[in-house]
């Protein structure tokens, strides 16, 4: 899980949050008790359709303004360090 | 070199929608400026935004859908999670298991029906530049920068079922497809600047077993040659394999320039996308009225033009050449305007493929190739008109007798043409006995006659027509 | 007065500066806020040149708005251009957005004056405002205890009297449990009648902006200025704002007000804590004796014993009150926490060291993340992905997210299976009153404190909490009221009625004795 999420542990950490997940999970299983064979799963609280905007430019935000807030940026990009793991 | 094997391929297809905006946001879809100036905070993924869809990237991508002969279907948005640094949150949203358009096929021209499986929409990502490694590839890079210019480019993944039978048929499905979306306005799909790419997911079978191999999925597909030759490639590899008693392991492979694939190393964390439902946006149900406003919105496919022009006498391969060129629908409209089908065609076969023969208007075509036939033009001064006609499209500019009368190309009175063959006849009475003796050849010298009587402005064919007509009185 | 309304009426009128109003608020927070630790971050600079503006238009014969000069606090998850927005997280500590959130911008168009931004538990994950990377609030009732979260922040700087108006976000009760043990009004409003561009995400499906006020006008007042449709919000409503100050007027007599079984006992426990109370008279109402549905463990007598009274008040009034079973609610929790983190796991990606915020350097782009994620986020940030990660996970979705989602279903039947015979739900908001700090470090503990708040926020549908008088050791308790989607107006007249029948609640006492008294 912690791979997944990108999140660096100890083996410490790791024990912790396991019990913790452990903890949780537990109270899920009050749920398997439930018959929910007919009852379809409920994504969103109200029930919208097709909402949808207009193909119409507006105007985008200042680069500067986004580039100030970046950790590193060179030459109006963001900077990152290399990108390991895709390519051959 | 495949003998006793099969070649078995599925291609998925990415094209970059033609809208002015991108998918979720207000961000002009363009490219070529500066890097991160054409984003929003949606594209940038700040803490806060959130998408809202663009109704023009759902009606384009069900206009390819009908034209794929797709189901179109209520659909609803995923999260695709997984980390990179040109993915602004983390996350593609995507279709998944609800695509807006499912189950379609593609006939391709001379080969067979291909299936569809499926074409969904979903957000393109930034792009990153590698620093310091060779070439801007990853190897060797001591760093990395990003543009999010591309982010939240609209998208449309087609995806064929693996119906496809070899490289040629592969290339020539890509060709077709991109007829189609070009006829439909929902691309330029250009392989070679990235607006459309191709993935060819490949396997082989010992030849008429129908089962279904370990493929290889290969990326970095940029033209259709090295779609071609990455599906040989790969096909002899995977033969090879079998041959030797080994075989393929199912992974994503590279094109590369010295003309194999490369197996890309694999992601040091398993493939664990965990899709869910989008929840910052609602499903997407287009009713049966909006898809036949699209449907009727339409224009004529690539296929049923190409049909057409055969019946007016068009060959396939002209059809697919005039297809090719976006001139189907004026060729097809000057015919109908009383053109000479035949003229027509032979004009946009030979003659049209000049920038600006698209903004052609067909009445305007139509009556050039009249003003031909009836020999008020000869036929290399209708291709000289054409040319002033295509540098003046579209609008009044373009009109043929105008641009003909400023050229100076007056048309030969026929009692005046009459009159000069005649004279050449009887200037030439040795020339004569042998054209009345079958002697075809010699009729260049009554033409040539009449044209230096006329200073070229004399129609040839007419001459020609006028010469057949004495002798056989 | 210090309520909107009168600020509002009086600056508008001309009869109070807005600068001189705006002082006032930052004399308190200057003298207190040391104390309580409501702001992570106070504006005055800005707060001034915008109340001179807002005099400079009353000056000038321009109308302000319905907020002319009123100080507003807005919870540190809410986005504001070139000011600092935190989410109490060091992962976003000083990130300045480039944009103002739509309710930032509602508020400010109507003569709000932004006086600051609140503390709040790390990305709203939590109930008690102790899990803020920059130190916990104190709630201003007792020093010793927690405002409740993870709005905290906002709700103790209405309590204090720092701001007349604050805005939260409620994702799992993160608006009205805090109002409860602040002893103030919290709303939460129905998902998609507010905007939610520019809240930084916590769960997308659950999170509603919502406003905190010393009294049920007040919140109606700020209620109308925050809702509406956005058009840059796909989940945001299309429907007409109704005139939710025209609705506290109403009587409440016809109107069907149902107990929540399970989250409201019976009171019969009530001789352990101390005897009969006062307002008995509904108790003895048979339909409130029928009782169905088994009471969830854990909700104290008190509190209990304040609904009750509220509901008998409201008999008197002349409502029809009875009970009424949401079986749900018992698995809500459950649901909740499977699918809010699964939701977070996935909001929280983005905070990887690219593009804002928080970076640690490391060899390479996926070192960078890891070690930014785990320097940047806090343990309770760091279990909830952990979680939500693991309920999205291939092998695990379908008995995790997919069943939750199908309770979340459930809970949306049994609710319209309620409002079919009510018109508006009542029990307690928290479970508790004020609790200490540390006292609930176990996290099934901590999460218990939204039982009540929930399941609101699985099916929608807006709820509130209004003061009603107080439970164990003098601390505030607060009253839920549930209504069906978009039935705000309905559940602000008995929010209203409930509020009129209120005991006195005394201000904070260090309040009390500073400049003027909050409230
Ligand atoms: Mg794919
Ligand atoms: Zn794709």
């Amino acid at each position: 899980m912690a791979r997944l999420a990108r999140i660096e542990l100890t083996p410490d950490e790791i024990e912790h949050y396991t019990g913790h997940l452990g903890r949780v999970l537990s109270h899920a299983r009050e749920l398997e008790d439930l018959d929910l064979a007919d009852v379809p799963p409920l994504a969103h609280p109200y029930p919208l359709r097709n909402v949808f905007r207009d193909d119409v430019a507006g105007s985008p935000v200042d680069r500067d303004e986004v580039l100030s807030q970046a950790p590193a940026a060179a030459g109006g990009q963001f900077e990152v360090p290399p990108v390991l793991g895709e390519e051959a | 070199m495949t003998a006793g094997w099969d070649v078995v391929v599925g291609l998925e297809v990415h094209v970059e929608l033609a809208t002015d905006t991108k998918l979720f946001s207000a961000a002009p879809s363009r490219f070529g400026d500066e890097p991160n100036t054409n984003v929003t905070p949606v594209c940038l993924g700040l803490p806060g935004s959130l998408p809202v869809l663009n109704r023009r990237a759902v009606e384009l991508a069900m206009a390819v859908g009908l034209a794929l002969n797709c189901e179109i279907r209520p659909s609803v948005f995923h999260r695709k999670n997984y980390f990179y640094p040109d993915m602004p949150k983390d996350y593609q949203v995507s279709q998944y298991d609800q695509p807006i358009c499912a189950d379609g096929w593609l006939d391709v021209p001379g080969e067979g029906r291909v299936g569809i499986e499926r074409a969904h929409l979903e957000e393109d990502a930034g792009k990153t530049t590698h620093l310091g490694g060779a070439d801007g590839r990853i190897h060797g890079a001591v760093g990395a920068l990003v543009d999010y210019n591309r982010a939240g480019t609209p998208l449309l993944e087609i995806v064929s079922r693996p119906d496809i039978g070899s490289a040629a048929e592969a290339s020539a499905y890509v060709e077709e497809l991109r007829e189609i979306l070009l006829a439909v306005g929902a691309s330029d799909a250009r392989l070679e600047e990235g607006s459309m790419r191709v993935d060819a997911n490949i396997s082989v079978r010992p030849a008429g077993s129908g089962e279904l191999r370990t493929r290889c999925e290969v990326k970095n597909l940029n033209s259709l040659r090295s779609l071609r030759n990455a599906i040989d490639y790969e096909a002899q590899r995977h033969i090879g394999l079998y041959e030797a008693g080994e075989a393929p392991v199912q992974e994503t492979r590279h094109w590369s320039t010295d003309g194999r694939t490369h197996s890309l190393r694999s992601k040091e964390e398993a493939d664990d996308y965990r899709y869910f439902p989008e929840p910052d946006l609602v499903p997407l149900e287009p009713d049966p009225d909006w898809i036949e406003r699209v449907r009727a919105a339409m224009p004529e496919l690539p296929a049923a033009l190409r049909e057409r022009l055969c019946a007016h006498g068009a060959d396939a391969a002209d059809a697919q050449v005039i297809a090719s060129r976006g001139l189907a629908a004026l060729v097809l409209g000057a015919v109908a305007a009383g053109a000479d089908a035949h003229r027509t065609v032979t004009h946009a076969v030979q003659n049209l493929a000049l920038d600006g023969a698209e903004l052609l208007e067909a009445a305007q075509l139509a009556s050039l190739v009249q003003m031909e036939t009836s020999d008020q033009l000869t036929a290399t001064q209708a291709k000289a008109v054409l040319t002033h006609m295509c540098e003046r499209a579209p609008g009044a500019a373009a009109d043929p007798s105008a641009i003909a009368a400023e050229l100076g190309y007056e048309a030969m009175d026929s009692g005046e043409l009459e009159a000069l063959v005649d004279q050449a006849i009887a200037d030439n009475p040795e020339a004569w006995a042998k054209f009345c003796a079958g002697e075809a050849k010699v009729a260049g010298v009554f033409v040539g006659a009449v044209m230096k009587a006329t200073r070229g402005q004399a129609d040839g064919q007419a001459v020609t027509r006028l010469l057949a007509q004495r002798r056989d009185a | 007065m210090n309520t909107a309304h009168a600020i509002a009426s009086d600056v508008r009128a001309g009869t109070r500066r807005a600068t001189d109003v705006l002082e006032d608020f930052l004399g308190r927070i200057e003298a207190h806020d040391g104390d309580v630790h409501a702001f992570n971050t106070v504006t005055a600079d800005q707060a001034r040149a915008a109340a001179a503006s807002i005099d400079a238009a009353v000056d000038g014969g321009r109308d302000p708005g319905p907020l002319a000069g009123v100080p507003v606090a807005f919870k540190d998850n809410l986005c504001t251009r070139g000011v600092a927005t935190t989410c109490s997280s060091r992962m976003l500590e000083g990130w300045q957005p480039p944009y103002d959130a739509t309710v930032v911008q509602a508020m400010t168009a109507a003569g709000a004056v932004m006086i600051g931004k609140t503390n709040l538990d790390e990305f709203a994950m939590g109930s008690s405002t102790e899990h803020s990377a920059f130190g916990p609030t104190r709630n201003p009732y007792d020093f010793a205890r927690v405002p409740g979260g993870s709005s905290g922040g906002s709700a103790a700087a209405v309590a204090a009297g720092f701001a007349p108006l604050a805005l939260g976000s409620d994702t799992g009760g993160s608006i009205r449990q805090p109002a409860s043990l602040c002893g103030i009004v919290g709303i939460k409003p129905t998902y998609g009648r507010v905007s939610r561009y520019g809240l930084v995400a916590f769960a997308s499906s659950f999170d509603q902006i919502g406003p905190f006020a010393t009294d049920v006008a007040d919140a109606a007042l700020a209620l109308g200025v925050i809702s509406g449709h956005d058009p840059a919000d796909s989940t945001s409503i299309p429907a007409a704002v109704p005139d939710f100050e025209a609705a506290l007027g109403r009587g409440v007599e016809g109107l069907r007000v149902g107990v929540v079984s399970e989250l409201t006992g019976s009171g019969r426990n009530r001789a352990a804590n101390g005897g009969p109370v006062q307002g008995d008279t509904a108790l003895g109402n048979a339909a409130l004796e029928d009782a169905a549905g088994e009471v969830l463990d854990g909700i104290d007598a008190d509190v209990t014993e304040r609904v009750l009274e509220a509901a008998g008040a409201l008999a008197d009034a002349g409502a029809i009150v009875g009970r009424v079973s949401v079986p749900a609610v018992t698995y809500g929790l459950t649901a909740y926490y499977l699918i809010a983190p699964a939701e977070a796991s996935s909001n929280l990606a983005r905070y990887d060291g690219t593009r804002y915020g928080l970076r640690i350097e490391g060899a390479d782009v996926e070192e960078m993340n890891r070690l930014t994620r785990r320097a940047g986020f806090g343990d309770e940030v760091k279990a909830r992905i952990m979680l939500g990660t693991f309920a999205l996970s291939a092998g695990y979705y379908d008995a995790y997210y997919g069943k939750a989602q199908r309770v979340r279903m459930l809970t949306r039947r049994d609710f319209d299976a309620a409002y079919a015979d009510y018109d508006v739900l009542l029990s307690p908001t928290s479970p508790c009153v004020a609790f200490r700090f540390g006292e609930r470090a176990d996290p099934m503990t901590m999460y218990r404190c939204d039982t009540c708040t929930i399941p609101s926020n699985l099916s929608g549908d807006p709820a509130m909490s209004v003061p009603f008088g107080t439970g164990a050791e003098g601390l505030p308790v607060g009253v839920q009221i549930m209504a069906p989607a978009l039935g705000e107006e309905a559940m602000l007249t008995v929010a209203a009625a409930i509020e009129r029948a209120a005991p006195e609640l005394a201000a904070p006492r260090f309040a009390e004795s500073s400049t003027g008294g909050a409230a």
